[in-house]
C-alpha cells in the first residue's frame, strides 16, 4: 500500500479512537479494509484511502476506523472472572450496598454485546430479580455498528456455541431462524450507548464494576494512562475493575491496585 | 481420564479423538450407543463421553438414557455433540439428564470451554 497511506491513515485512528497503528503493519491494514473496500466498490485499499484523503467524508471515515478493529468476543469470556463475580463480587456488593440498593455495572467496550448479556444472564440466576433493587448494566462501544447489532441480541450459532452453557441457552435464548435472541427480559437489564473511551466520557454514573477487558491494547501509551485515569474516575472506591487476561496493569499502579481473588485479577482505583 | 467419543461418521470419531487427546484425555470410541454402552461396562476408567444424537442401533438419547438410568455411572459426565440445533432438541436432551450440549459445527475452542463448564478443562 502506499506509504502516503498509511500515514494518513495512522493518524486517522490515533485521532478516531487513540489506537496505535505500528509502522510496517501494512499487511494488517489490508485485511481489514479489504472486505470494506470491494463491499463499496472500490478498486482496492488504496483507492479507498486515496478518496478519503481528497474528500473527507465523516461516514465512510467511521467505517474505515471501525473495520480496523477486532471486534472478537466470547459469552463468558474467559470463564473465571464470570465465577469470581458469582461466588465473591456480587456477594460483596449486595451486602455492601444493601442500603442504596443500587448495582452499576459498565461494559465499556461491548462489541456485539455478549459481555454485557453474559452480566445480565449471572444475575438473574444467581440472584433472581433483586426486588426493590435498581440495577443498570450500561454497554458501550465505539462502533456504532456494533451498537446496533448487540442492541439486537441475535446471535449466530457459532458464537452461541462458544460460551454459552446449554442450560443458559434454554432459559434465556429463542430461536429466530438460524439465529439466536437473547430474551426481552435479559436485554431490558442492559442500556446500549456509543461511547469512545479515547475521548472524555459523557455523564455517567460512579460505577460498582467497570469490564474494560481487550480494548486497552488499541491504545498508544499515553491514550491508555488517560482512559484508565477517566475509567477510575468513574469507579466506586470499593468497585472493580476488569482488564483482558493478557493485559498488564504493572505501569498503572498509581491509578489502580490489584484485588487477587482466586484465579481472578481485578483492580480498585486508589483515591 | 478416559474419553469415549460416540460417533458413526469415522471422520467425526478421528476428529474428536484428535481434540480430546490434545488436551490430554485418554480416547476409545465406538460408533453406535449400543457399542458404547458396552465400553462403558467394560472400561470403568470413563469418567466423560461425547456421543452423538443420530446413531443406528441405538441412538444418541436412547444411550443418555440408558446411563442416566444405572446410578453405577452418576459419576459420569455426558456431552452431546449434535446437528440437531432446535432449542426443543436441547431441552430434551438436557431433560434425560445430559451435562452439556455442542451444536455442530463446532471449534476446538468450543470443545474446550464446554469442559471448562464442567470442570475439566482449562478455560
Ligand atoms: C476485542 S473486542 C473486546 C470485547 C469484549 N470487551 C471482550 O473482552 O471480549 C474490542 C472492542 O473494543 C472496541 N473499541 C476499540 N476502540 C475503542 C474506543 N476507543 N472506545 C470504545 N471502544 C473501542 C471495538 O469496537 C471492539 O468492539
Amino acid at each position: 500500500m502506499r506509504p502516503e497511506n498509511f500515514i494518513f491513515l495512522r493518524s486517522l485512528m490515533r485521532q478516531h479512537a487513540g489506537v496505535l497503528l505500528e509502522e510496517g503493519k501494512e499487511y494488517l491494514v489490508l485485511a481489514r479494509l479489504g472486505p470494506l473496500a470491494r463491499r463499496e466498490s472500490w478498486g482496492s485499499v488504496d483507492e479507498l484511502i486515496s478518496h478519503l484523503r481528497s474528500r473527507p467524508n465523516g461516514e465512510l471515515r467511521r467505517q474505515v476506523a471501525e473495520a480496523m478493529v477486532t471486534t472478537e468476543t466470547s459469552f463468558f469470556r474467559d470463564v473465571h472472572p464470570f465465577q469470581t463475580l458469582k461466588d465473591v463480587i456480587f456477594p460483596d456488593l449486595i451486602e455492601r450496598r444493601a442500603g442504596s440498593r443500587t448495582l452499576r455495572i459498565w461494559s465499556a467496550a461491548c462489541a456485539a454485546g455478549q459481555e454485557a448479556y453474559s452480566v445480565a444472564m449471572l444475575l438473574k440466576e444467581h440472584f433472581g430479580d433483586l426486588p426493590g433493587w435498581h440495577v443498570r448494566i450500561v454497554a458501550s462501544d465505539v462502533s456504532s455498528a456494533m451498537i446496533e447489532r448487540a442492541k439486537l441480541g441475535s446471535y449466530s450459532q457459532l458464537e452461541i456455541n462458544r460460551g454459552v452453557p446449554s442450560h443458559l441457552l434454554t432459559r434465556h435464548f429463542e430461536r429466530d431462524g438460524l439465529q439466536w435472541r437473547v430474551n426481552e427480559d435479559i436485554r431490558q437489564m442492559v442500556d446500549f450507548r456509543q461511547i469512545n473511551l479515547a475521548t472524555p466520557f459523557p455523564p455517567l454514573p460512579e460505577m460498582d464494576i467497570i469490564f474494560a477487558r481487550n480494548v486497552l491494547i488499541y491504545f498508544d501509551e499515553n491514550t491508555r494512562r488517560e482512559v484508565l485515569r477517566r475509567l477510575a474516575g468513574n469507579l466506586r472506591k470499593d468497585g472493580y475493575l476488569f482488564v483482558g487476561g493478557a493485559e498488564t496493569m504493572i505501569a498503572y499502579s498509581d491509578l489502580f491496585y490489584r484485588l487477587q481473588i482466586d484465579r481472578t485479577s481485578c483492580y480498585r482505583p486508589r483515591r | 481420564m478416559r474419553v469415549l467419543v460416540i460417533d458413526d461418521s469415522r471422520a467425526m470419531r478421528s476428529i474428536l479423538s484428535k481434540i480430546m487427546s490434545e488436551i490430554g484425555f485418554d480416547v476409545v470410541a465406538a460408533a453406535h450407543g449400543r457399542e458404547g454402552l458396552e465400553r462403558l461396562r467394560e472400561d470403568d476408567g470413563i469418567g466423560l463421553v461425547l456421543v452423538d444424537w443420530n446413531l443406528p442401533e441405538m441412538n444418541g438419547y436412547e444411550f443418555v438414557q440408558a446411563v442416566r438410568a444405572d446410578p453405577a455411572y452418576d459419576d459420569v459426565r455426558l456431552i452431546m455433540v449434535s446437528t440437531e440445533t432446535e432449542r426443543e432438541r436441547v431441552l430434551k436432551a438436557l431433560d434425560a439428564g445430559v451435562d452439556e450440549y455442542v451444536m455442530k459445527p463446532f471449534t476446538r475452542a468450543t470443545i474446550v470451554e464446554k469442559l471448562a463448564f464442567l470442570g475439566l478443562a482449562d478455560g
